[in-house]
């Protein structure tokens, strides 16, 4: 249910970011290719998803490696698994 | 375009008429495209012109910036942005939004809204890259000493050529794309390097003219220079020749024109609407800000050389007169002593406010709206006669008026003057 919540999150914040159609949003669909961002979309996309998270990327060089939604998928879990662990320590 | 570079004043001497199969190539008017504070269209553009009516309006918040004089501004009403594929939408600033809108509308009158040569040139003049913009960045970035919230095109609004590149992206366009930013002449001057890229056989077809995106940053500056108007009146700040002028009104918009050698419009059957027949640049090195009389005459003279006209051939001025005390005044006496008395010279700046490099480009299609329909739009607000202009012919109500060619004139801070002679077409390709 979690993953649910957040993949909703994801999607609709993308979505609305960069006009694209709920259809867009399927978990394969390849950021580049099929969606049409470029590397200043992904600029935005991290500003999109800080907003929509409430949290700081650090590890922006990571995002050079993101293919798919899946893949900003597993990614903004990381980090809140890292934000999470980092909150747990403070 | 002829430079004259002496500083003895004015030549008189008349090149030979242009011989179009001399090498030169004639450069006509096939499109028209505007966004201006009467909002989008040429023909709302005209109309406003035509019925007189202002479309300026109370600045907003300008009683609470301290020592703000300026209380008047010229904005265009809100546009449908999203007419705009994001992709391109994303790194346009408001004046390359404007910019886009008006190349649309422009190469829909041309006959090319489907289909239009990608090998198209663009010049289109700006101020400079987006002020609204690069507030954003700055009052972010200054404030919170980070750039973590700064999109991704920021700096491709930013850039001096932003408006330009963003528009030959949104196009496709693969011929020249140049980007001359002169203030308040570069819109004339971005259309002066299209005819002339045209005219040598460099380009057949180009899209050129300006846009402007209203900041404050203009209306201080005018301000503090006590060159902008403090009457808060929006049906009478703007005061062109009139003797109790106090100065310009800050407006915003876009004017873009498609030009075409007449080999390429006569190939496509293209409906010309228009003949640029001559360009004219001049540079005044006495003074940033004040204008100089030889100057300005040095480049109307230009444009009449490059145009093979007399003064005697020049049937009506659209004069830059911004309102400002010393450049009217300026203009006026350059005008008079080049062209005489009886020439009618109007400035439409009293309804559209000033645009900076906008404006040469609206005000050139406005022009060439009067040479098609054969009407004079006037001058208004121009009640009380300076004794500046009263050696000009400065028409006060509508009137019909045939226009074989007109001198248009675009003068900016900096010393940068451009003119422009366009002609009637009378004879149209088939």
């Amino acid at each position: 249910m979690m993953d649910e919540r957040i993949w909703g999150t994801v999607t609709r914040a993308l979505a609305e970011e960069f006009e694209l159609k709920p259809e867009q949003m399927v978990p394969e669909a390849r950021i580049k290719e099929d969606l049409g961002l470029d590397s200043l979309d992904m600029v935005d996309m991290v500003i999109v998803l800080e907003t929509a998270f409430d949290f700081k990327i650090q590890d922006k060089a990571a995002l050079k490696e993101i293919q798919t939604l899946a893949d900003v998928m597993e990614f903004i879990l990381i980090t809140i698994e890292q934000e999470n662990g980092q909150a747990a320590n403070a | 375009m002829k430079e004259t570079r002496d500083d003895s004043g004015p030549s008189r001497t008349r090149p030979a008429p242009k011989d179009p199969g001399g090498g030169r190539n004639r450069v006509l008017v096939t499109g028209l495209g505007a966004v201006s504070p009467y909002g989008p269209g040429v023909e709302a553009l005209w109309q406003g012109l035509l019925e007189g009516r202002r479309p300026l309006s109370p600045l907003p918040g300008a009683e609470k910036i301290p020592g703000l004089g300026v209380r008047v501004v010229g904005l265009v009403p809100e546009l449908d942005a999203k007419l705009i594929p994001r992709t391109y939408r994303r790194a346009m600033s408001r004046m390359g939004l404007f910019a886009s809108l008006a190349a649309r509308e422009a190469l829909d009158s041309a006959g090319l809204a489907e289909d239009w040569p990608r090998a198209m040139g663009l010049a289109l003049g700006t101020t400079m890259g987006s002020p609204e913009t690069l507030t954003e960045f700055f009052s972010q970035y200054l404030v919170a000493k980070d750039f973590s919230g700064i999109r991704g095109a920021t700096f491709f609004k930013i850039m001096g050529h932003g408006a330009a590149s963003a528009l030959a992206q949104y196009l496709g366009l693969t011929g020249r794309l140049l980007a001359p930013s002169a203030a308040c002449a570069a819109g004339l001057q971005a259309i002066g390097l299209a005819y002339e890229a045209i005219s040598a056989g460099r380009e057949e077809i180009m899209l050129c003219g300006g846009t402007e995106e209203f900041d404050i940053l203009t209306a201080l500056t005018f301000d503090q220079i006590l060159a902008a108007s403090h009457n808060p009146d929006p049906q009478t700040a703007s005061r062109p020749f009139d003797s109790q002028r106090d100065g310009l009104v800050c407006s915003e918009g876009a004017g873009l024109i498609i030009l075409e050698s007449e080999s390429h419009a006569r190939s496509r059957g293209a409906a010309v609407l228009a003949e640029i027949a001559g360009f004219g640049l001049s540079s005044s090195p006495s003074n940033l800000v004040h204008p100089e009389i030889e100057g300005l005459t040095r480049a109307m003279q230009a444009a009449l050389d490059d145009s093979g006209l007399s003064p005697r051939e020049i049937q009506a001025v659209n004069a830059h007169a911004t309102a400002t005390v010393e450049g009217d005044r300026a203009e006026a006496l350059a005008i008079a002593a080049l062209l005489g008395g009886e020439v009618p010279v109007n400035s439409l700046k009293s309804l559209l406010g000033h645009s900076m490099a906008a404006s040469g480009a609206l005000e050139l299609i406005a022009s060439i709206r009067m040479i098609s329909q054969d009407i004079f739009i006037p001058n208004y607000n121009f009640n009380h006669l300076a004794d500046d202009s009263i050696k000009l012919r400065l028409p006060k109500f509508p009137q019909k008026l045939i226009i074989t060619a007109l001198l248009k004139n675009s003068f900016a801070l900096g010393g940068v003057n451009a003119s422009l002679v366009v002609k009637k077409c009378i004879d149209r390709p088939t």
